[in-house]
This record gives C-alpha cells, structure tokens and sequence, in this order.
C-alpha cells in the first residue's frame, strides 16, 4: 500500500512536472482559490444545515423508535414469560395437592376398613371365646354331674354289698364318709 | 503531441479550473466554475438521498432506507467509539465532512468530472476548519489547561525542551498532513488513470489492452481509494475532537 502510494505520487510528480511546463499545476493557481473557499463554505454550511436539521434526525428518529419498540417488545415478551411460568407453578401446585390429597383419601379408608375389619374380627373373637367358656362350663358341668352321679351309685353300692355282708341296713351318710377318702375327696 | 490538439495539455488538465458563469462579490471573484459545480452536485445528492431515503420513515427498512440508516450507524460508531457518547454533539458535523469528501471523491471518479477534493485548498481548508474547531474546544473545554496537551505525563524535565517543540510542531503540522493526505491521494490516483490512458490511445491496437486492462483495475481500487480517504480523514477529525474534549494522547 505504501509502495503503491509512493509510486503514485512518483507518476503524479512527473505529470506535474509537465503541467509546470506547460502553466503550472492547476491546484497552485491562487486565481481560483477565492472562488473555491467561497463555494466551499457555501454548500458544506448548507449540507451541514440539511444533515443537523433535517435529514440526520429523522435517522436517530427511526433508529430510536425500532430500539424503543424491540425493547418494548422484549419486555412484553418476557412478561408474557413470567406469567405463563406462573401458571404453570400453579397448575403444578394444584396437581401436587390434588394428589397429596387423593393419597390421603386412599390412606384414610384404608385405615378405616383395616378398622373395620380388625373391630369385626374382635367381636367374632369375643363371641366364640364366650361359647367356648359356656361349652367348658357346661362340660365341667356334666362331667361333675357324671361324677356325683358315680359317687352316689357307688354309695348305693356300697351299701346294699354292706347290707348283703352284715344284713344290716347302714344309712348312705355313713357310707359315704367311708368312701369320700377312697374317692379322694 | 499533435493529435491532441489545441486545448488538451496532458494528464494535468483534468485538473483545469473553468469558469461557468461569472460571479463577484464585493471585488472578490466567486465566479461558478465546474468545482462549485460538482459541491453543488454534492449538496443535491447527499440531501436529496437522505431525505428520499428516509420519506417512509418506516421500522422495518426499504433497501434505501437501510443505506441511510448505514451510514449513520458507521459514522455514529466511529465517533462514539473516538469521542465516547458525549462526543454525540459533534456528531452532524463529523458526519457532514465523511459524506461530503466520499460523495465527492465517488463522484469525481465519474470519468469527464471534476474531482473537487484532488484541488489542495478544498482540503486545506476543511482539515484548517477542523483544526480551528477542535482548539477552539479544546481552550473552551480546559481553558489554559488545553496546553497540557503539548507537556506529555512521565516525560523527564531535561527532556521538556525538547519535547515540547515537538509536540508543538505537530499539533501545528495536522492541518497539513491531514489535508496533503486527501489532495495527494486524489491527485495520484486521478493523473495515473489519466497517464494510462494517454497510453490506451497512443499505443496502436495491440498495445491498447494492457493500460486498458490496468484501467479497470485501477478504477476498482480508486474506489476502495475514495471510501478509505474519506474514512481516513473522518476518523482523523474524530481523533483531533478526542484530544481537544478527553486530552488523551
């Protein structure tokens, strides 16, 4: 680039050379000069009014306003975003505690026909243990039945082979206070 | 060269100032010449397009609206990304000179136009006109304080003698730089277009297609050319306004 530049300047001193020859180089007339500054000043004031006052602000205007608007946008998107992340926390919340809730109902009648259950079994319990207490006494109550019966007999026994042996008649009360010992009684 | 005929003098003469019209005010000539003529084509182009190109006004751009809002955009980021956000209030004018030298040097390259920025003193005076306004702020932002500018920070007092010279000199060389710059670059490139193709017509046929061909080429980086110098100088007006406002070096 710099070699470029300096071949350039080379090539445009010769030329210069030449047009020195032939009058001078055209930039160096202070003849024009007026006349230039004058223009110059004239239209870079008058661009310089356009771009200030018209034409730049209506760039910042436009450039503004899409920053405005996209900013705007993002936000009501993103607020958007937290109220769908709201409900959806409450949707799941809702269904958390609906389970929660299914679960204990679950659990309670669970428990209350465990209860059930268990009070039902208690009182099948409770009935048979009371028939078989009444079948034990009623058993104990035949078998001393039975038992005084056989003492009785063997009383009466006793007494006529008593009778028999000894004619003579020995009242029962005696006989039985013979055979209560050997009863075991 | 015989051929050319009276009033052709070679590659220079593009360069040739004519009158229009004659014009005088107050003894002084201003007379309207084919460079006031290509300012004028300018100004008409640059308002007329930013007008025309911003009447919809619209949020999602037409294609013309978008080069507007391009050319904003670039000159905005340069001076923001120079000056910082407050440099915003310079912005107008800053964008005022990038689009006039680069509407002028793209138009100047129209071939038969007359390239108003490859003349010294067009240049001169728009880089003495920033020079003038960035010391003016300069002294209006830091009062006496501006000519701290010329005593860099760090730098040994045997060496301020020295220095200060220096920094003088080339606070006083920018307008002249800035300008030979522009000038010099339009000139160059416009003589060596205007070289070869002296060269296209004098050479017999066969010898036509290489300065021609070098042509094309040529053209395409003179536009490259026209954009960078119009950046180039942007950008140096935008670092003048930083030192003027920041007294950054």
């Amino acid at each position: 680039m710099f070699a470029g530049t300096t071949m350039l300047l080379a090539v445009a001193a010769e030329a210069a050379e030449e047009a020195a020859q032939s009058g001078g180089l055209p930039q160096l007339n202070p003849h024009h000069f007026t006349p230039q500054l004058f223009w110059l000043a004239v239209t870079f004031v008058a661009l310089l009014f356009v771009m200030s006052k018209i034409a730049l602000p209506r760039v910042a205007d436009v450039i503004e306003e899409r920053r405005d608007r996209i900013k705007r946008d993002l936000d009501a998107a993103s607020r958007l975003k937290d109220e769908t992340d709201k409900a959806l926390a409450d949707y799941e919340k809702a269904l958390a505690d609906a389970r929660a809730n299914a679960s204990g109902i679950a659990k309670q009648t669970r428990e209350k026909l465990a209860a059930e259950t268990e009070a039902e079994r208690q009182r099948v319990d409770t009935q048979i243990t009371a028939k078989l207490k009444e079948a034990d006494a009623r058993i104990a109550a035949t078998k001393s039945k039975a038992l005084s019966a056989i003492g009785d007999i063997a009383t009466e026994t006793a007494r006529a082979v008593v009778e028999k042996l000894i004619a003579q008649d020995v009242p029962a009360e005696d006989v039985k206070k013979v055979l209560r010992p050997l009863a075991g009684e | 060269m015989a051929a050319e005929g009276a009033g052709h003098h070679g590659p220079m003469e593009q360069f040739e100032i004519r009158n229009i019209f004659h014009l005088d005010l107050f003894g002084h000539d201003i007379s309207f010449t084919n460079s006031s003529l290509m300012m004028v084509v300018a100004l008409a182009l640059i308002s007329g397009f930013m007008i025309f190109a911003m009447r919809g006004r619209s949020l999602v751009p037409s294609r013309v609206q978008s080069l507007a809002e391009i050319a904003y955009e670039y000159v905005a980021g340069m001076v923001k990304e120079n000056l910082g956000e407050e440099g915003m209030k310079f912005f107008p004018w800053v964008f005022s000179i990038f689009i006039f030298i680069l509407i002028l040097n793209l138009v100047g390259l129209i071939p038969g136009n007359f390239t108003v920025t490859s003349h010294i003193i067009v240049t001169f005076a728009l880089a003495a006109m920033v020079w003038l306004v960035a010391t003016f702020i300069g002294f209006w932002t830091h009062g006496l304080g501006y000519l701290k500018l010329f005593v860099p920070e760090g730098v040994p007092v045997w060496l301020m003698p020295v220095i200060i010279p220096i920094e003088l000199i080339s606070y006083f060389i920018r307008p002249i730089s800035h300008s030979v710059r522009l000038f010099a670059n339009m000139m160059a490139g416009h003589t060596m277009l205007e070289v070869f193709a002296g060269f296209a017509v004098m050479l017999p046929w066969w010898g036509k297609i290489a300065p021609a061909g070098f042509m094309v080429a040529f053209t395409g980086l003179e536009f490259l050319v026209a954009f960078l110098q119009a950046l180039i100088f942007t950008v140096l007006t935008c670092i003048y306004l930083n030192d003027a406002v920041h007294m950054h070096h």
